[in-house]
């Protein structure tokens, strides 16, 4: 790539990363507003995991360039989440008396 | 002896061996939180009862708290890009405003921390306050971590941009990595401690 063609993308990655920041600012309004609602616990817990987890997308997605990123990196994402979702799944099935001990 | 591919791209996988590395070093972050999420989880599961945060916390110290973390954030992919095209009046005033958001953060937490040990509030006292001295402890810690990478960037690391800027601006671009996690496990510990 030429370096017209390398600043131009860096200038759109910056106005993207502004509007990130505009759009992560907005939704930390909508989370503490979710919370004054005083909404019933199972919606409160649903909006607000929801909410982090599309704040959570967007910083790694945007910020983190994962956007765009090589291949080998979405492999060594792709493991994490194989291991990181058992470990948070199992012990809190187990703590709800979903999975048997021996 | 010159350590390979700091700079060059490894032809096997795309990328310097910085880069790469910095993904393993995260990865294992998100095992590591993960695992104190799961264990907040379990234990909130297995309570008779939960306070809701507010009952020890401040919601509008945090919510700032949130807004400085995010900010600071958005000041590190400038200074990064400042790097890339090679401002280093720019990448200093960038990377300068992150430091001080990091500190800004620590700050607010400091504050947070003695009020709650004023009150007679600590880890001893019941299950949710040892989960969030737990949990945000060890956030602070990676907080102050990153902020050395970044004063040291900032500081006396900053001597390798007239020699390689290239490098040093890999070095940039991997701290930030690392920023970033910081502000996303904020992300989620926000709602988690403070509103549910």
């Amino acid at each position: 790539m030429d370096d017209a063609h390398d600043h131009a993308d860096l200038d759109r990655h910056v106005r993207a990363a502004l509007l990130v920041f505009g759009s992560l600012l907005v939704l930390t309004g909508f989370t503490v507003t979710a919370y004054f609602l005083h909404l019933p616990t199972r919606l409160a817990i649903t909006l607000a995991l929801l909410i982090a987890v599309v704040k959570g997308s967007l910083v790694a997605g945007w910020f983190m360039h994962l956007i765009s990123e090589k291949r080998i990196i979405y492999w060594v994402l792709a493991l994490t989440a194989a291991l990181f979702f058992p470990l948070l799944l199992v012990p809190t099935f187990t703590a709800l008396g979903k999975v048997a001990l021996p | 002896m010159e350590i390979p591919y700091t700079v060059a791209v490894r032809p096997d996988t795309g990328l310097n061996n910085g880069k790469i590395g910095i993904w393993l070093f995260l990865a294992s972050e998100v095992m590591l939180f993960g695992a104190l999420f799961a264990s907040y989880v379990m234990l909130r599961v297995g309570a008779e009862s939960w306070p809701p945060g507010a009952t020890y916390l401040s919601i509008p110290l945090a919510a700032f708290n949130t807004v400085v973390l995010i900010s600071s954030s958005v000041t590190m992919v400038l200074a990064w890009a400042s790097a890339v095209r090679r401002d280093f009046g720019r990448f200093r005033l960038f990377m300068g405003i992150t430091i001080l958001c990091g500190l800004v953060f620590l700050v607010v937490k400091y504050f947070e921390y003695t009020a709650k040990f004023h009150h007679g509030y600590f880890p001893s006292t019941n299950t949710f306050l040892a989960i969030y001295f737990t949990l945000t402890g060890l956030h602070g810690l990676h907080v102050v971590g990153g902020m050395a990478v970044n004063s040291w960037l900032w500081g006396p690391g900053a001597r390798m941009w007239k020699v390689d800027p290239v490098h040093f601006t890999n070095r940039v671009e991997n701290a930030g990595l690392f920023w970033h996690l910081v502000d996303l496990v904020w992300i989620f510990l926000f709602p988690v401690l403070y509103l549910l």
